[in-house]
């Protein structure tokens, strides 16, 4: 982690002082990481489910550990005289940590029971380090620090896409995201070496202040050098026309794994494409600038039409779905950057992209919770699987209604539909009226799509079997008994409180009295608790947010970096 | 009453439907269950909009109606610093009409399903919990939009009123509901998003979104061609909704499509949002903008009212086939189109014709589509030639009170005097024969001609239904089985409008009085 140049000039000083309290939220999930393996060797296969609370309990204390960061800045690794830092806990590292460790969590929550098919040791290794790549990703400061931290959030995710043995399509998805991934890191490295070969230095800030003023004949390896980098980066975000592997990868994958790299993998690469133009580049932002509103517009079309034709009845065409949207989202959050370049003080408009990510990672991450809850009864992942869930699941096709409105960003999702008016303002000040326009067309063609599977969940159910779930529908018999009508409702609440509570106390509160009648009633399958807090944590995220859309949106408001 | 009481007022109107929506989705209270699960839950929703609409009746009656000009029940809070958006609440003179209108006919529609569920064309009906849910949601959004001082708040606003009325059509409708309900919200959504950026435009421009501020600047903040920019993107966006030839062609599909209640609102309610917008945010925000866009609106919207009057003198004639909710909702093109030219205008007497208008035609076709409805249960079809038959339905002599409101209805909307049609669409034209200062007399002087023509081709086609829907041979009147005429609940949904329609034909000073005054300073006068 140590940065070369601070190896390079460790003469005079021969010891660091490390911050550890600074380094703590990266360095949790890596300890953590050690002793799930290790620990993974001594539990029988009955006692493996111990590892997952291990995880969450470790994630959540990586969570805690931000608070004492809160105020101020925090810098570690630093040079000895000149100023540098390759580790720095700002208000831009807090925030974006707090996001991939949410985000992981959700993701451990959800993916609590889908262990039980997978190596379970393995995964939450895996899982964990990733993480903690992703928590270091934002706070590092100098250009290796930085390719190290996405490496490690990457390395991980190869192997847990893969991890299905024996799946055919969970191979071949490895292998496509690994091939893609590792293009991406030696064009990335190609680029920072250029760099390097310019400036003479690999720290952020240094870069900057040399770029631009570097020597004549080096002016076109810099640039090149720029260029390179972040086109490295725009491969690992699935920027268009870089997008092809994502579909393929996401739909091979286990679906908790696809959620967490749909949310925390593209969040630790944004916070690194953030640095990279925000710090690094910044000079040479006439250039990118233009490109990068380019590169905006046209994965948001790209993602946008993927997702629109996506067939009902394709095969794990709700994960396809997510991805393509998934896509068109990355569309969005790079309309700020575009219009970063603009302004002359760096960081003006980078907090509003930050912002945008933060309620993306929410109901995302809550979309992505209740496909799997619905996978465990439909396993082909169909979108047609969907109908009729209302009648099943009351509460979660609520939520997942709430989900995807959020995303198209219409009421009542209004989180969805003040960051995005965020991002649409970044656009209009930066006076690029014409992404602002394009974005206006991509938001009314994902609508089609979000509606279409948000109409679908409150459609009639397929056939009449479906239909006659008990307790879901008794409130449609129109001659029943009042004393049994007040039976009916019970147990259906009750149901509802077992299944996924949503708008947890309330439901919750329900459930209680009628517990007894819902053992009678819950026919479906017992969904596992990991689940239901994932989807219930998720709403209630997004419920809070659309209230007080302040929360995410302050990011958005002054300098972030 | 003191200022205080009236925003608690205002702010409960808007808040209970809200969480009379939440409510509608729990299963209801014990002491509340009513007779079923469907009872309860439509009587939840009679009981929340008969709340909202005493509420906002309550609102009217404390309303200081001395200075109509002034924003009063006003509240401002901040919510979202980080991009500036207040919670700011009020009412004038402009927005009270509005506000009384919505509550009313939400109600009216409420108690209309509470006696007659909706029930989709084909196929089982869905639980009655979402439609009430849903019905309590659109009441939230539109009265928001007319009572919110914010700009991204007045986005917000007619943004929620999207997804309610796409599940009011695509599930409780009939025919082609879901084509017809994803056209409605696509069309809507791309006009709101492109309203979108013009608002942002003035925003940051002016650096505020707050409408009273931005109002009284008139615009001296604004260069030309931002508020050239800004007035063309909000136009469109409102222009789709209000809607405007030739962006209106969601509008026949869904209201076809849409269930009773669901047309009632649509034309009665949301269709006002856009015209409301046009006079609240466009006219005095951005004057030089609206100046520039005036002569190309005014020519859209005669176009508009010949082109509506022809498309209904077509589906009214017999062996085309007519259904007559399309047409209603084809008239509204053209009912709007002097709203529209009444804005175009750019004087006071046409933005009051124009607001007169506004109400009216809430009233009046509010009250048609219910009559149609009406009409579709009895013989299970709303096309014209069904109903007809080859001489007349004879509605006078089989259901006198259901054919006598009719006949009402279409002679109120065709704008006799003495009815609320009339003063609207006069007052309109009036104002466009001298159309504000700067704009082509010559140019307004056609389009006034235009859309006197208009008036003519309205009559034409609303006789022509009242000859072939009220009138009819004998045999026709005395078929058996007889018509079911006017029921209980119908009478009681049904007088409230038609006794509105005949008040303000009268009494036209009531609401011009409460207009007049703030037009005058939209205008930057006092």
């Amino acid at each position: 982690m140590t940065g070369p140049g601070a190896v390079a000039l460790a003469a005079p000083q021969l010891t660091q002082s490390v911050d550890w309290t600074a380094l703590a939220p990266a360095v949790i999930p890596a300890a953590l990481a050690v002793v799930v393996l290790v620990a993974d060797l001594f539990l029988p296969p009955r006692r493996k489910q111990v590892l997952t609370w291990i995880t969450v309990a470790g994630l959540a204390l990586a969570l805690l550990s931000l608070i004492p960061l809160r105020a101020g800045r925090h810098a570690t690794f630093c040079l000895a005289h000149a100023a540098g830092c390759s580790y720095t806990a700002d208000r831009f590292t807090l925030v974006l940590q707090v996001l991939v460790l949410g985000g992981a969590l959700l993701t451990a929550l959800l993916s609590a029971h889908a262990v039980e098919e997978l190596p379970a040791g393995e995964f939450w290794f895996l899982l964990l380090s990733s993480a903690c790549g992703a928590a270091l990703l934002p706070a590092s400061r100098d250009l290796i620090t930085l390719i190290v931290a996405l490496e490690v959030t990457t390395l991980p995710s190869f192997a847990l896409v893969g991890l299905r043995r024996g799946d055919r399509m969970s191979s071949e998805a490895a292998l496509k995201f690994f091939l893609t991934s590792v293009t991406a890191t030696a064009v990335s490295l190609l680029g920072i070496s250029f760099v390097y070969a310019a400036t003479g230095s690999l720290h952020m800030d240094t870069v900057a202040a040399h770029l631009g003023s570097e020597p004549g004949q080096l002016h076109t390896l810099a640039k090149a050098g720029a260029a390179l980098t972040l086109v490295g980066f725009a491969f690992k975000l699935a920027v268009a026309p870089f997008h092809f592997w994502v579909p393929d990868t996401y739909a091979g994958a286990p679906l908790p794994v696809a959620a967490y790299l749909s949310v925390v993998g593209k969040a630790a690469g944004f916070s690194g494409l953030i640095l990279l133009t925000a710090l690094a580049f910044h000079p040479y932002a006439s250039t990118w600038g233009p490109a990068m509103g380019v590169l905006a517009a046209l994965t948001m079309s790209v993602g946008n039409v993927g997702a629109l034709r996506q067939r009902p009845d394709a095969e794990r065409g709700a994960v396809r779905l997510l991805a393509w949207s998934s896509i068109g989202q990355a569309g969005y959050l790079l309309v700020p950057l575009a219009a970063e370049s603009a302004h002359r003080a760096p960081g003006r408009h980078v907090g509003t992209t930050v912002a945008y990510a933060l309620m993306y990672a929410v109901v995302n991450l809550g979309a992505f919770a209740v496909a799997a809850l619905v996978s465990r009864t439909a396993p082909q992942g169909r979108l047609t699987d969907y109908r009729g869930l209302y009648a099943r699941r009351p509460a979660a096709a609520l939520a997942l209604a709430f989900f995807l409105l959020c995303l198209a960003g219409l009421p009542p999702g209004v989180i969805g539909l003040f960051a995005k008016v965020a991002v649409f303002s970044t656009a209009v000040d930066a006076q690029h009226g014409w992404l602002a326009v394009i974005m206006a067309v991509n938001v009314v063609i994902a609508l089609v799509y979000y509606l279409r599977w948000t109409a679908l969940l409150f459609g009639r159910p397929e056939g009449a079997a479906e239909g006659a779930v008990p307790g879901a529908r008794a409130d449609a018999l129109p001659g029943a008994r009042p004393g049994a009508q007040a039976d009916a409702s019970g147990a259906r609440s009750g149901a509802l409180g077992a299944q996924a509570g949503t708008s947890g106390a309330q439901v919750g509160a329900l459930a209680e009295p009628a517990s007894l009648a819902a053992d009678g009633a819950a026919v479906a399958v017992r969904t596992p608790f990991g689940l239901t807090a994932a989807i219930a944590l998720a709403a209630v995220g997004g419920l809070v947010l659309s209230g007080a859309p302040q929360i995410v949106l302050r990011y958005a408001q002054g300098v972030l970096l | 009453m003191n200022d205080t009481a009236l925003q608690y007022l205002l702010a409960a109107a808007l808040v209970l439907p809200l969480l009379g929506a939440l409510g509608a989705l729990l299963p209801p209270p014990p002491g509340l269950r009513g007779r079923s699960p469907e009872q309860a839950v439509l009587r939840h929703g009679v009981t929340v909009t008969g709340a909202v609409l005493v509420l906002t009746v309550v609102l009217a009656a404390g309303f200081d109606r001395g200075h109509p000009a002034r924003m009063q029940a006003t509240t401002d809070l901040d919510w979202i610093p980080a991009l500036r958006i207040h919670l700011h609440l009020g009412v004038d003179g402009i927005s009270l009409p509005l506000l009384v209108l919505t509550a009313l006919l939400t109600f009216l529609c409420a108690l209309y399903s509470y006696f007659h569920p909706p029930v989709p064309q084909d196929g089982p009906a869905p639980s009655p919990k979402g439609f009430v849910a849903l019905l309590l949601l659109l009441e939230a959004g539109t009265l928001a939009t007319f009572a919110v001082l914010d700009l991204m708040l007045f986005f917000l606003a007619f943004e929620t009123v999207l997804i309610p009325m796409y599940f009011l059509i695509a599930r409780w409708g009939g025919g082609n509901r879901e084509r017809s309900a994803l056209r409605f919200i696509v069309y809507t959504l791309l006009g709101s998003v492109v309203m979108l950026l013009g608002l942002l435009l003035i925003g940051i421009k002016a650096g505020t979104f707050d409408m009273v501020a931005l109002a009284t600047d008139n615009g001296s903040h604004l260069s030309h061609t931002v508020q050239v920019t800004a007035v063309l993107a909000i136009g469109l966006g409102l222009a789709v909704k209000a809607p405007m030839w030739p962006l209106h062609s969601w509008l026949p599909d869904a209201h076809t499509a849409a269930p009773t209640v669901g047309s009632v609102l649509l034309a009665g309610v949301l269709l006002k949002m856009g015209t409301y917008g046009l006079v609240r945010i466009a006219l005095p925000m951005a004057p030089g903008g609206m100046h520039t866009f005036a002569p190309y609106l005014a020519a859209f919207a005669v176009v508009g009212i010949v082109y509506g009057s022809l498309a209904c003198l077509s589906l009214a004639l017999r062996g085309n086939g007519g259904d007559l909710k399309r047409l209603i909702a084809y008239s509204s093109v053209g009912h709007m189109g002097f709203v529209l030219l009444g804005i175009a205008s750019l004087t006071r007497t046409g933005v009051n014709g124009a607001l007169f208008a506004n109400i009216a035609h809430g009233l009046i076709t509010g009250l048609l589509f219910f009559l149609v409805g009406a009409l579709k249960d009895r013989y299970g079809s709303s096309d014209l030639d069904h109903l007809a038959g080859r001489t007349g339905a004879a509605l006078y002599g089989r259901a006198p009170r259901l054919g006598g409101l009719v006949a009402l209805g279409a002679v109120a909307s065709l704008g006799l005097p003495g009815l609320a049609g009339f003063w609207g669409e006069m007052l309109a034209m009036f104002g466009a024969f001298e159309p504000g200062a700067g704009l082509s007399r010559p140019a307004y002087v056609t389009f006034t001609a235009v859309a006197a023509f208009g008036t003519l081709l309205t009559a034409a086609y609303l006789l022509t239904v009242v000859r072939r829907v009220c009138m009819g041979d004998r045999d026709t009147a005395t078929a058996q089985p007889a018509l079911a005429d006017i029921r209980g609940y119908e009478f009681a949904a049904w007088t409230p409008l038609a006794a509105l329609t005949v008040l303000a034909g009268l009494w036209p000073a009531a609401l011009l009085g409460l207009t007049d005054p703030a037009v005058r300073s939209l205008f930057g006068g006092s």
